[in-house]
């Protein structure tokens, strides 16, 4: 690591600012260290001792506010109640998820990965230049001094490390700080740290995005149209002129839309709903969600476009043809929303200057801010983003497109710009209007021979790319294959003989995005029901069955190994009492490696009820073991939940559902308990945000099977396709 | 219409139309945001507020119905035993995740509590069933209940 060395800005800014001290990285990326406010910092000091770590990935419930302050508070000494956070604003070069290249972005369960060192470091590199400031006050040696609860001790002296800010930040960074070994974490780890943003959240006073309230703001909504790609041509808005508080109406520049403004929220929505808008629907889409599943079933019954692993294709179905038993199932995977719980929606005002500021709880500020960049023709330093906190995601406020930070610059160029607008979707734009987790089909072919053992695996995939035509495209799709459609299948750990992957993409029906876990969301429900199904004709225990292909020593067989043989064990598996029933399935997706088995009682006939739910998770370093287990309980029940009962579905281009009666959430009643074990690990720090969901539904089907005298459900949601649920 | 509201203890003079829920007068009116907008029809909970004492969904409570009730948010559910009792269970299990939701669940959980002290697992998915949580904190939510029973036990 490099250090900027000119010595200028820091004593100018010492003098100016004098009692701040700053730590992070200079565009270069060379960390830096100074009392000026021209360093975006990872963490800023102030003379009071206040410590505040700067937050480079939005909030949406799984924890980076806790974990990167946790990494900050961990290498300069403090305890948690002694440092507070706050969220970076967007700066690609500074704030960029160092997995993405120049973007700034939350997403792929990296945002603990990517940050790991990077916040470590600054955070020991503030504790070194106090450490030295100490020293030099007192006139002693650094290696005589320490630095614990906020606290420079030594040389029979202590004092707060509030006193010490002043000299130190006319210090330069050390070049390569020193990390505290493992061995000597207090906060990394430890079970007992608890949440930054618990307290908050419980009482009412955390700002989310739509909680905002700028003096003079109006509130926009957008009427769209029922069909993705249909336009707006006129409106009539007498009857919405009757709506107190109804302000204008107005097509958005790109006709996508009509914005209707208004002086709030409930005025805004009455009078959309008052709007008569005349579509043009020539060039709108008009399939339905039964010609997306034909076209996808089709798409299985031919050969696949792309052979993902190079597989002999013909060897693997001659040993299919050969072998003493085949197993085969067809799947399919229907669109599903994210519908997180705070509706989409932002705010978007003009300062005096001419600058413009965005008020969002922006997961990839790096997207909108370029959009606004070219909306608005600024250089980007005349653009500023507030990331709030966020009610939840799944995926939903990272699409490519940037779609409602755009929608609310267009509605915004359209005014004269002296009122804030708050854009603000309702739970049907959320629903009807929206992106989701596109639908896919896989059909798998499974050999076996005389003694059980798989010969053959021809798998095929189908479905729509997320990726192809976005900006991502180079980063994720190599030699025509979109990772995101078959990811943890040919990468999956398992080493399966005669294994053939390939894929299919088909037409764009409509608005797809990665949707939490991606494409786990339903290769690993494929995996692992099939490799159930052929443990089942094998006449083999499914754990046994799975260990026979995680058999290798590399570390990633041995993790896999390792977190399927703990949740069998956690879980009591084959010893289930009487009257339930269990399932088991066990995944990696996003570096991380997950088990878990469901418990249930009843059946797909009269009603299943699930039990419990054991899962065991590798994730490296848990960094916040309490975060991680809660972020494992979430994944379980987003996983769980949308198979069990959700889907969407179109007529006609037409979405069927409106709100959460028909996209039924998962309830409190739907999981009676769940046990999170995590394996202690000495790797770097891997993903949890996703990784919990992959092997949830599976293992609830294969639960299902083993209570339902063998049924499988390969056609989701479950409760659409036999399964009853108590 | 002009509509004279008791909340939180004050009473507040609005300006709103018949018809207009009271979620949206607490959060666009009186700028208390701590009650959320979650569906709009009843079907979340994430804008469930007190009325009288018991918990109401404030987006399907129209404002012409409330006048001379009492009306708690979550920013004065403090100042009740059981709101407290359940904000420091809250904190205690962290129980929240992205908490949206979470103003809804505890203002419920209060509604609960009050009406039975010590709820089994399955009395509180029934009373709770209503309240979404998207990011399934629901384990943590039926603890956190059972946490705040046993705080006001002792």
């Amino acid at each position: 690591m490099t250090i900027n060395t000119s010595r200028r800005g820091f004593l100018k800014g010492a003098a100016a600012a004098g009692a701040v001290l700053v730590v992070g990285i200079r565009p270069n990326g060379a960390l830096a260290a100074s009392g000026a406010t021209n360093l975006n910092p990872f963490v800023k000091i102030g003379a009071n001792g206040s410590v505040t770590a700067i937050v480079k990935h939005f909030e949406k419930g799984q924890g980076p506010a806790t974990g990167l302050s946790t990494l900050i508070a961990e290498e300069i000494g403090l305890r948690m109640d002694q440092i507070d956070y706050d969220f970076a604003p967007s700066n690609p070069q500074v704030y960029n998820n160092t997995l993405f290249g120049p973007f700034q972005g939350t997403g792929g369960s990296t945002a603990m990965a990517n940050s790991y060192l990077q916040y470590r470091q600054a955070g020991a590199a503030a504790r070194e230049m106090l450490l030295q400031a100490a020293a030099q006050t007192w006139g002693v040696e650094v290696s005589t001094l320490s630095l614990q609860d906020g606290i420079i001790t030594g040389a029979d002296q202590s004092a707060p490390l509030g006193d010490f800010v002043e000299l130190a930040s006319t210090l330069e960074a050390p070049a390569e700080p020193t990390l505290k070994d493992p061995s000597e974490f207090r906060l990394i780890g430890n079970p007992d740290v608890r949440r930054l943003d618990s307290a908050i959240k419980g009482n009412g006073t955390a700002m989310f995005a739509m909680d905002l309230h700028l003096p003079n703001q109006m509130v926009a909504m957008i009427a769209r149209p029922e069909q993705q790609r249909a336009t707006a041509v006129s409106f009539d808005d007498s009857a919405a002129r009757d709506v107190t508080g109804f302000i204008n109406a107005a097509i958005l520049p790109n006709l996508a839309g009509v914005a209707v403004y208004a002086e709030n929220t409930w005025a805004a929505m009455q009078a959309r709903d008052a709007l008569d808008v005349t579509w043009d629907t020539s060039n709108a889409e008009n399939r339905s969600s039964d010609e997306i599943e034909a076209e996808i079933r089709a798409a299985l019954a031919a050969e696949p476009t792309y052979n993902v692993n190079q597989a002999d294709v013909a060897a693997t179905r001659a040993a299919i043809e050969g072998a003493a038993t085949v197993v085969e199932d067809t799947f399919y995977f229907p669109l599903l929303a994210h519908a997180p719980m705070e509706p989409l929606n932002c705010t978007i005002e003009q300062t005096a200057d001419g600058k413009i500021i965005l008020h969002d709880g922006a997961q990839m500020p790096t997207g909108p801010h370029m959009a606004y960049a070219e909306i608005f023709q600024l250089p980007m330093d005349q653009i500023e983003i507030r990331t709030m906190l966020a009610g939840g995601s799944f995926g939903r406020r990272a699409p490519p497109s940037a779609d409602y930070q755009v929608e609310a610059a267009l509605a915004f160029i359209m005014t004269d710009r002296t009122r804030p607008v708050h854009l603000v979707w309702s739970r049907e734009d959320d629903l009807r209007s929206g992106y989701y987790r596109p639908a896919f089909g896989h059909k798998v072919r499974v050999g076996l021979d005389e003694a059980g053992n798989i010969v053959g695996w021809e798998h095929r995939i189908a479905g729509q790319s997320i990726m192809k035509g976005t900006p991502f495209e180079a980063f994720a799709v190599h030699d025509g294959v979109d990772h995101s459609s078959i990811e943890g299948t040919a990468d999956s750990p398992y080493q399966i003989p005669g294994a053939a992957f390939g894929l299919t993409d088909t037409e764009k029906a409509t608005s797809t995005l990665w949707w939490r876990a991606v494409g786990h969301t339903h290769t690993a429900y494929v995996m692992e029901t099939m490799m159930d199904m052929a443990a089942t004709a094998a006449g083999a225990d499914p754990v046994d069955f799975r260990l026979r292909y995680l058999a290798g020593d590399e570390a990633d067989q041995q993790r896999k190994a390792g977190v399927l043989r703990l949740a069998a064990e956690r879980a009591g598996w084959g010893n289930a009492p009487a009257g339930r029933s269990q399932g088991i399935a066990v995944h990696k997706s996003f570096g991380s490696y997950v088990a878990e088995v469901v418990e249930i009682s009843g059946n797909a006939e009269d009603g299943v009820r699930i039990e419990k739910v054991t899962c065991v998770v590798d994730c490296g370093v848990a960094v916040n073991p309490d975060v991680i287990k809660a972020q494992m309980e979430g994944g379980i029940g987003y996983g769980i939940g949308h198979n069990m009962r959700d889907q969407i579905t179109l007529t006609g281009g037409v979405v069927d559902q409106y709100n959460f009666p028909d996209y039924e959430p998962l309830r409190i009643s739907d999981i009676k308990e769940i046990e999170v074990h995590i394996v202690p690990s000495a790797e770097p720090p891997t993903g949890v945000g996703e990784p919990g969901t992959p092997p949830a539904a599976p293992a609830l089907a294969n639960a299902i099977a083993a209570g339902s005298n063998n049924m499988r459900v390969a056609t989701l949601p479950m409760d659409d396709n036999g399964v009853s649920f108590a | 219409m002009a509509i004279s509201l008791t909340l939180n203890g004050k009473t507040h003079a609005v300006e709103a139309e018949p018809g207009t829920p009271l979620l949206w007068v607490i959060r666009d009116e009186l700028k208390m945001t701590g009650t959320k907008f979650g569906c709009g029809v009843a079907s979340c909970g994430a804008c469930t507020v007190h009325l009288d004492g018991t918990p109401v969904r404030s987006c399907q409570t129209y404002i012409e119905d409330v006048e001379g009730a009492e009306i708690t948010t979550i920013e004065a559910i403090s100042e009740d035993r059981i709101g407290a009792a359940l904000q420091q269970a809250w904190i205690e299990m962290d129980v929240v995740q992205c908490g949206y939701c979470q103003s809804g669940q505890i203002m419920s959980a209060v509604g609960l509590l009050s009406e039975n002290p010590k709820p089994t697992a399955d009395e509180i998915d029934e009373y709770m069933w209503g309240n979404a949580c998207r990011c399934a904190t629901y384990q943590r939510i039926r603890a956190g209940i059972q946490r705040a029973s046993e705080i006001l036990e002792a």
